[in-house]
């Protein structure tokens, strides 16, 4: 089970209190009747999936009920940092890798 | 050496010590026609098939670790072809006709046990989920039969169906033709048969990036032990397919989740069949060793770790106890994860890439080892022909821009 600090309420708790949101960063495009087969494709179905650093969301449901977002490498899965929706995603070194 | 009854004699008289090599271990070659990443069931059955059923014997299969020691060999080993969608119901039923043969076919006892499946009903929705998948399966001619708490009770006398506990029982279907079969023996039969018709298996050899030519067509492989030409690269790496194709530079519609799965110590024989609940996240069968086989749901988050969360465990093991109280006092012996890879409609991904040479197979999830024949032998043709065989071609990766999802979530949730 994940220990995850949420930056909303400053607490790091364990992860059932939260919901996986998703990969983050993904943007839905703006004028969805203007998007191409293509890009609506990508923004709907494909996802980086990387092994390795990964930008994902979380939603504190059984807390603040907010989402933000986590940094968390994908082999060890500790967590390196966590931001709030808008701040830009932090410079972090991995730690762990093949 | 072919297993026989005169040459099982033969051995056990001198110890079972003269017993060949099951497949040949060479070294990798220059150049294949075909190189196929990946040696789990899937990999292995398609080089299989590519050698028997079109000729080709300039094959390598590459595995980075040991034959079968991804999810081939972690999984629970269940079979059965109830799916709701005439496209999957075709290539799940397509592969569940070739286990009931396959011991045969490869000359190595591959364990398979029809001993039914059984797919728990507790609520309204339940009911009307299950019953819909039983129609529609008998539509497709695939068996599939709906039972009360009764008869269910009758087939699976370990199941508790009194109406007082927190998810009662309420139906179930039963697909009877459905059962289990040994993993290992399906990557080492597999292996074996592929190698005696020339297919080279190559392990721990991890392939590190694709080669392409000045037209963008695949040219070949970097492996960790040199490099090898190919014009044609099958993929079959089930949770690194994403970190294996974006070596080519292809992004895939696929997600990396952790699966567990534990056993208990072995005991008398029991549990007759298989039992799973899509519902209360928790299936259960009897290993002929005599363990309980017990599988647990996927964790919320991607990750490569292999690993499962603990609680993932624990809310299996809650709906075990209250399913089957017998079994409330066995301790368990070993627990272990795996890494799937799922689909946004939880269906797999089998054909072309839009680089030239460059084919998949992939995205099987919690529930593709039941496929492995059927998969390796409609990926087989696909490769060979270079044009989806008429059962892949709905699993298309271009499925997804079509818009024409083969959604089996109900099917494929937790189940397998
Ligand atoms: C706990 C658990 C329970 C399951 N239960 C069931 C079940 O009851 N019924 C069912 O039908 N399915 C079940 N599944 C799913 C099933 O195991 C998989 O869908 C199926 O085994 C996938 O087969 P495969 O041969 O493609 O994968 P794998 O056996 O994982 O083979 C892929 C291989 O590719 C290799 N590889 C990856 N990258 C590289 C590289 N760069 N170079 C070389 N080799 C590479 C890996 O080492 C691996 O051996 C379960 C899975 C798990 C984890
Ligand atoms: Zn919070």
């Amino acid at each position: 089970m994940l220990l995850i600090p949420c930056p909303w309420c400053a607490l790091e708790r364990p992860e059932i209190e939260f919901r996986h949101g998703g990969e983050a960063h993904v943007v839905r495009p703006p004028d969805p009747a203007a998007v191409s087969d293509a890009a609506g494709t990508e923004f709907l179905y494909f996802r980086s999936n990387p092994k390795g650093l990964y930008a994902e969301r979380w939603r504190h449901v059984s807390g603040c009920g907010r989402f933000f977002n986590v940094l968390r490498d994908t082999v060890s899965d500790r967590i390196l940092a966590a931001y709030k929706p808008g701040e830009p995603q932090p410079e972090v070194a991995r730690e762990v890798g093949p | 050496m072919r297993f026989s009854f005169l040459n099982v004699m033969r051995q056990a008289l001198s110890h079972n010590e003269g017993w060949p090599e099951q497949w040949r271990s060479p070294e990798p070659k220059a150049a294949y026609d075909a190189v196929i990443v990946g040696g789990g069931g899937h990999g292995l059955a398609t080089a299989y098939y590519l050698a028997r059923e079109h000729g080709l014997t300039r094959v390598a299969v590459l595995e980075k670790g040991w034959l079968g020691g991804g999810n081939t060999g972690r999984n629970t080993t269940i079979l059965r072809s109830n799916y709701l969608w005439e496209e999957s119901a075709a290539l799940y039923e397509h592969a569940l006709k070739l286990w009931e043969g396959l011991s045969r076919d490869l000359n190595y006892n591959v364990m398979y046990s029809a001993r039914g499946v059984m797919m728990l009903a507790h609520n309204v929705h339940d009911v009307q989920v299950v019953k819909r998948h039983v129609h529609a399966n008998r539509l497709a001619g695939v068996d599939n039969e709906w039972l009360t708490p009764g008869e269910a009770k009758a087939f699976c006398p370990l199941l508790n169906i009194s109406p007082a506990i927190r998810y009662p029982i309420v139906g179930a279907a039963l697909q009877r033709r459905g059962g289990t079969a040994r993993h290992d023996a399906v990557a080492w039969g597999y292996a074996r048969a592929a190698s005696a018709r020339g297919v080279d298996i190559i392990q721990n050899c991890e392939m590190t990036a694709i080669r392409r030519d000045a037209s963008g067509a695949v040219s070949g492989v970097e492996t960790t032990r040199g490099a090898i030409a190919a014009k044609t690269v099958g993929v079959v790496a089930a949770g690194h397919t994403s970190v294996v194709m974006a070596m080519a530079g292809v992004r895939m519609p696929l997600e990396s989740y952790p699966l567990q799965a534990l056993v208990s110590e072995p005991v008398k024989p029991m549990m007759p069949c298989v039992v799973m609940s899509n519902i209360i996240h928790a299936y259960m069968s009897q290993s002929d060793k005599g363990e309980m086989v017990i599988g647990a749901g996927t964790d919320a988050y991607n990750s490569y770790s292999q690993t499962g969360g603990l609680h993932i465990a624990e809310h299996t093991l809650e709906a075990i106890c209250e399913l089957f109280p017998a079994v409330r006092r066995l301790r368990m012996l070993r627990n272990w994860g795996g890494v799937v890879d799922v689909t946004p409609d939880r269906s797999p991904i089998i054909g072309r890439t839009p680089v030239p040479g460059l084919y998949v197979n992939c995205g099987w999830g919690t529930g593709g080892f039941k496929a492995t024949p059927g998969s390796g032998h409609v990926f087989a043709h696909t490769i060979a022909r270079g044009e989806p065989h008429p059962l892949a071609a709905p699993f298309a990766l271009d499925r997804f821009r079509a818009g024409r999802l083969i959604d089996e979530a109900a099917a494929a949730a937790v189940a397998h």
